[in-house]
């Protein structure tokens, strides 16, 4: 597999990552069990009367693909590609609502639109004037790995020199408080403390707009390299080490050569279960980072893992805020990503300094 | 007729979310879709939906809004002729 | 020509057919699945026509054998059904023996149970386990489990043309090698929440939908599920299968001209279409059989037919037809069910008709093919056009 350039990111979170440089203004909320973007200027990136009916995953996709695009220096690309969970609900709910309550009249189409799950896309694609290759991948917690994917595979087949890619999803009221019943979501947040050797079930809950301008050609600009990726669906504790060992020799590299690996704790303590082994054997003397008690958990939210890794490869250091043990490393050229949520859709991602 | 005026400007500036623009803003001759306002298919669907709802006009093709959506000054003519509630 | 990626099964199952045996014979003897809506309440039944399948959910769960505990969706019921015949018809019977993937695709998801139970989640328990069905994924990671399959798993969402952009992504990933073969298509349910949202577009027919007729009124809605098994070269040649036909192009572009409508000109279409013929190393005149998406909306018709004329020159585009008017648009699901149809037309030499046709349009010289008709039939173009700008084509060639 030949690696593609990382040259341009953009990122809105719950934390401050689109003006701060690494998290130095990063705090974990220990408080709340539903945590919302940290806000851009809106108006800076988008015109009024474009953004009059955009949803907020919209506008936020908009803002980060913006951002990379300017970190990248490029007008345009050769393709657009993002993931997504469960779309821009929000506008979903307003619609369903709409339906429900009205008994099916005087709706208008603006939510309608707007719920569908390509709409981000398409959205960035019409104000980029961009007529390329436009997809979206909606499955579940590898959506945003789907679109890093398939950006990696349209350069291997050089149908592609640049690609957009990101991950995109939103909170909304009524779902929120579905998945609070359904038990998807902690009816308290038990703070950091706990977070790492959590004794319940369910997430502090996310949302967030990540985005990566990603290039075949290295430049001088470069900020990290995708080496590979791969996705499963299914996949065993017991069977999850040999797994990442087979994903590393098919990189010609073992355990050793990695010198972080980001892990996908989200505080449920089943599906937390699945890192264990990794954080106390497998890489026990390397250095690990979590991020999830930052972002919050929710489908995309490994876009926002892949941003902390390339972050860490950028600047050669690893914040506190994200460390899960105290080794340090001198030098971070290789960090492997996994997540899953629940056992399945699971991921590994490899990136390297260029 | 001028108080529909006004009140369809109001309306327009609500149901379309036109966050900067102010009822002054909107002449009575001024094109609304296009040039004018700068609106479009999509804000015809909703305001398609506004006469129906508001003033009990049903039109059925998409297109008859092109006439009637010209300007406020069509638009009360209009609604001022045909409205059942 | 480029030799194009194998099929070996398929599975389908609409209003017009649960099998493609049954699919193929209502497209012979124009058997329609246009009809009132049953399974769904709705104050629109009486004005709209759908192309519903006549399962009620409790059938679906009965032939799939689900426990009372399930939590499928319509839209993964659906899905299963045809993933099993698809997996079966390619005599599949060891499902992870190879490196297998599933790509499957929607657009509601698992919305039908989600409508149906919104307001009264807080008040019965029992149907709580429904909200965790309503997220794209999980529909397809249901249908992964019933298939039994762990590997490469996703689901492209990109409204209408959400499945060709599937079969486009399978394709792909056998002949770099990253799969040795793939199960791909779509599904998806009737749900109140897109025929509202397609009424609200105006873009609703009160009567049958008639594509690339001038005085065509709008689209019915419909629902469906198809997969189709592509396989490598190297597993054809193994395991001696048959090739029902082959994925020889495929391209996605985008119109980037409006967030629901197509450019007047059809950029999208028109750029799709010229990209498929360069990956699968064809020529215009090479294509004996246009299966259109011809929604029968006014904006879809016109803006494809000219993209088509600009594509395959002015009076030179070859037979073409909309089946839609059997089936309905089944959204994400339509591009699969249209590949099923495409093979179908390469294997039986077909071209099925375009129905409800009368009246050409006033902007152009275009008459679908109106009558079922017997011909030789080597390339099928395919093209399904999505919300969001999202063009797709896909060619299906005979397998040599």
């Amino acid at each position: 597999m030949n690696k593609i350039y990382i040259n341009g990111l953009g990122c809105i979170s719950t934390q401050k990552t689109f003006d701060t440089l690494f998290l130095e203004e990063s705090a974990v909320n220990e408080v709340d069990t539903i945590l919302s973007i940290h806000q851009p200027v809106y108006k800076e990136f988008i015109s009024p009367v474009a953004s009059r009916r955009m949803a907020k995953g919209v506008k936020n996709g908009i803002v980060a693909s913006t951002l990379a695009l300017r970190e990248a220096q490029l007008e345009t690309v050769d393709a657009i590609i993002t993931g997504t969970g469960m779309g821009c609900i929000e506008d979903s709910e307003k619609f369903l609502k709409a339906i429900l309550d009205n008994n099916e009249e005087f709706l208008t189409p603006t939510s309608f639109i707007q719920s569908t799950h390509n709409t981000v896309g398409g959205q960035i694609a019409l104000g980029l004037q961009c007529k390329a290759y436009n997809l979206t991948y909606v499955n579940g917690s590898i959506s945003f790995e789907s679109a890093l994917f398939d950006a990696k595979m349209m350069m291997e087949e050089n149908d592609a020199s640049s690609v957009l890619v990101g991950g995109i999803d939103e909170t909304a009221d009524y779902t929120m408080s579905l998945f609070r019943l359904a038990g998807f979501i902690k009816n308290e947040n038990q703070g950091l403390d706990s977070f790492l050797k959590s004794t319940t079930k369910g997430v502090v809950f996310g949302e967030g707009a990540t985005f990566f301008v990603v290039e075949k050609e290295k430049k001088a600009t470069s900020i990290a390299a995708v080496l590979d990726v791969e996705i499963l669906n299914a996949l065993e504790i017991d069977k999850i080490e040999n797994k990442i060992g087979s994903f590393l020799a098919s990189n010609n590299l073992k355990f050793i050569d990695i010198d972080a690996v980001v892990l996908g704790y989200n505080g449920d303590m089943d599906s937390d279960a699945y890192y264990k082994i990794l954080s106390e054997v497998t890489f026990a003397n390397t250095p690990q980072v979590y991020y999830k008690h930052l972002s919050g958990e929710y489908d995309t939210a490994s876009a926002f893992g892949l941003w902390v890794g390339t972050k860490i490869i950028q600047t050669q250091s690893i914040p506190d805020i994200v460390k899960i043990n105290t080794i340090d490393k001198e030098t971070y050229k290789t960090i492997l990503l996994y997540n899953q949520r629940n056992g399945i859709d699971h991921s590994f991602t490899l990136i390297s300094s260029c | 007729m001028e108080a529909l005026k006004q009140e369809l400007k109001s309306k327009i500036i609500e149901v379309l979310n036109l966050e900067d623009i102010t009822v002054a803003d909107i002449n009575d001759e001024d094109a609304l879709f296009g040039d004018g306002l700068g609106l479009d298919s999509i804000d015809a669907l909703e305001l398609i939906v506004m006469l129906d709802k508001d003033y009990g006009i049903k039109l059925v093709d998409p297109k008859e809004g092109k006439t009637i959506f010209k300007s406020i000054e069509v638009m009360a003519d209009y609604i001022a002729k045909n409205r059942v509630k | 020509m480029s030799i194009g990626v194998a099929i070996t099964g398929m599975g389908i199952i609409s209003s017009i057919g649960n099998s493609v045996e049954e699919n193929y014979n209502a497209l012979l003897n124009s058997q329609v699945g246009i009809t009132t809506i049953e399974n769904i309440v709705t104050v629109h039944a009486d004005v709209i026509k759908v192309g519903e399948i006549k399962k009620t959910n409790q059938e679906l769960m009965d032939e799939l054998g689900l426990g009372k505990d399930n939590n499928f969706s319509r839209t993964a019921m659906l899905g299963t059904i045809a993933a099993k015949q698809a997996v079966k018809d390619a005599g599949i019977t060891s499902i992870n023996e190879y490196k297998t993937g599933l790509i499957s695709a929607t657009s509601v998801g698992g919305m039908d149970m989600t409508e149906r139970y919104y307001h009264e989640y807080f008040e019965n328990p029992d149907i709580v386990k429904y909200i965790s069905s309503h997220n794209a994924g999980d529909n397809t990671d249901k249908i992964a489990k019933e298939l039994g399959l762990e590997g490469f798993v996703t689901t492209i969402s990109t409204a209408c043309s959400s499945a060709a952009n599937a079969i486009m992504l399978g394709a792909r990933m056998i002949k770099s090698g990253k799969l040795d073969r793939v199960i791909v298509g779509g599904t998806d349910a009737m749900s109140k929440f897109t025929i509202n949202g397609f009424k609200t577009l105006m873009i609703l027919s009160d009567g049958y939908n008639k594509p690339f007729d001038d005085n065509r009124k709008g689209l019915n809605l419909g629902e469906a599920a198809a997969f189709l098994v592509l396989e490598s070269e190297e597993l054809i040649k193994k395991e001696n299968k048959k090739v029902l036909a082959r994925v020889s192009g495929y391209a996605n572009a985008n119109d980037a001209f409006h967030q629901t409508a197509s450019s007047e000109n059809g950029d999208g279409a028109f750029l799709a279409m010229e990209k498929a013929f360069k990956a699968a190393q064809l020529k215009p005149e090479q294509i004996d059989y246009v299966n259109v998406h011809g929604t029968a909306t006014p904006n879809n018709d016109l803006s494809e037919g000219r993209a088509m004329i600009r594509l395959f020159g002015e009076n030179k585009v070859p037979d073409f037809s909309s089946t839609k008017p059997f089936t309905g648009h089944t959204l994400a699901a339509a591009a699969a069910i249209e590949a099923v149809y495409s093979v179908l037309a390469i294997q039986n030499n077909a071209v099925f008709p375009n129905l409800n046709f009368e009246t050409p349009m006033a902007e152009f010289n275009l008459v679908p093919q109106t009558t079922l008709k017997h011909k030789k039939i080597e390339h099928v173009l395919s093209n399904s056009f999505g919300f969001g700008g999202n063009c797709s084509t896909l060619i299906f060639s005979k397998s040599e």
